[in-house]
């Protein structure tokens, strides 16, 4: 290690965010979201095994404000992982790496989560007879 | 140069101390698992929430009747297989960034492989439970 000074990680308190790192860190904490997120649809589909009674009692929990609070967070977070995760098997495939590609598909990923999370709520308040 | 004397005191090659020491550690496996279960979720994810967000309010019974879809089970079981295989690869790697005590790290990326397999297993089950009950 003498005489030659290691480049750092960037350091988070002194780092400016970008949108590129900013992208970056998201796709980790939504992908750890949607982890927690599938231990949730195993217990939504067990409860669907057990019967109207426990299929119930989970339904109304999704109906509740922590519940939606829940699901949208998990539909923000889906659209997003899926979005930017097209965005690296992109740049796995060696496009779109140069940086004005990389802020122009970082912010194309943010409007389309956006979009596509208002698109399903919209249809889902819909399907249940909202409007 | 400590690490010069080390190297010629060993009756192993360079090469062969070197080799599975590289930045990947276990080579392509991992990185190329990652993007096969994230290319085959790009169809599976986009169905399964387009499907629930279509079955907002449905009660138990148009719920269980669609889960018994022989497509909807088919697809439902490559669902959870591929989604609970990215996630442990992808918090295999997020662990292996934060936790640095080796034995911690070893014991949590097992664990989450283990859980992993377990609930996917359990959804599976749960899925041919709905189907073939009645």
């Amino acid at each position: 290690m003498a005489g030659h000074p290691r480049p750092l990680s960037p350091h988070l308190q002194v780092y400016r965010p970008q949108l590129t790192s900013f992208t970056s860190i998201m796709h980790r904490l939504t992908g750890i979201g949607l982890a927690v997120g599938l231990l949730y649809l195993v217990c939504w589909l067990v409860a669907a095994a057990s019967g109207l009674e426990a299929f119930d009692r989970l339904q109304s929990f999704n109906g509740s404000i922590v519940g939606k609070l829940l699901l949208l967070g998990w539909t923000i977070a889906f659209f997003y992982h899926l979005l930017n995760g097209l965005r690296h098997l992109a740049w796995d495939a060696g496009w779109g790496f140069e940086l004005p590609a990389a802020y122009r598909t970082g912010y194309a990923v943010l409007i389309g989560t956006a979009v596509l999370t208002i698109l399903a709520w919209v249809i889902g308040y819909y399907r249940m007879g909202a409007f | 140069m400590a690490e010069t004397t080390e190297s010629t005191k060993s009756l192993r090659s360079p090469i062969a101390r070197a080799r599975g020491l590289g930045s990947a550690k276990e080579g392509v496996a991992h990185w190329w698992a990652q993007r096969m279960t994230a290319l085959a979720l790009i169809p599976l994810g986009i169905w399964f929430v387009a499907s629930v967000v279509c079955l907002a309010g449905a009660d138990h019974a148009a719920i269980t009747q669609w889960l018994s879809a022989p497509f909807t089970l088919g697809a439902l079981a490559l669902t959870l297989f591929a989604a609970f295989y990215h996630a442990a690869l992808g918090l295999q790697v997020v662990i292996e960034d934060y936790i640095h005590g080796k034995v911690a790290k070893h014991a949590l990326i097992i664990l989450i492989q283990f859980a992993a397999f377990a609930f996917a297993v359990s959804g599976i089950i749960a899925l041919l439970m709905t189907a073939f009950a009645g």
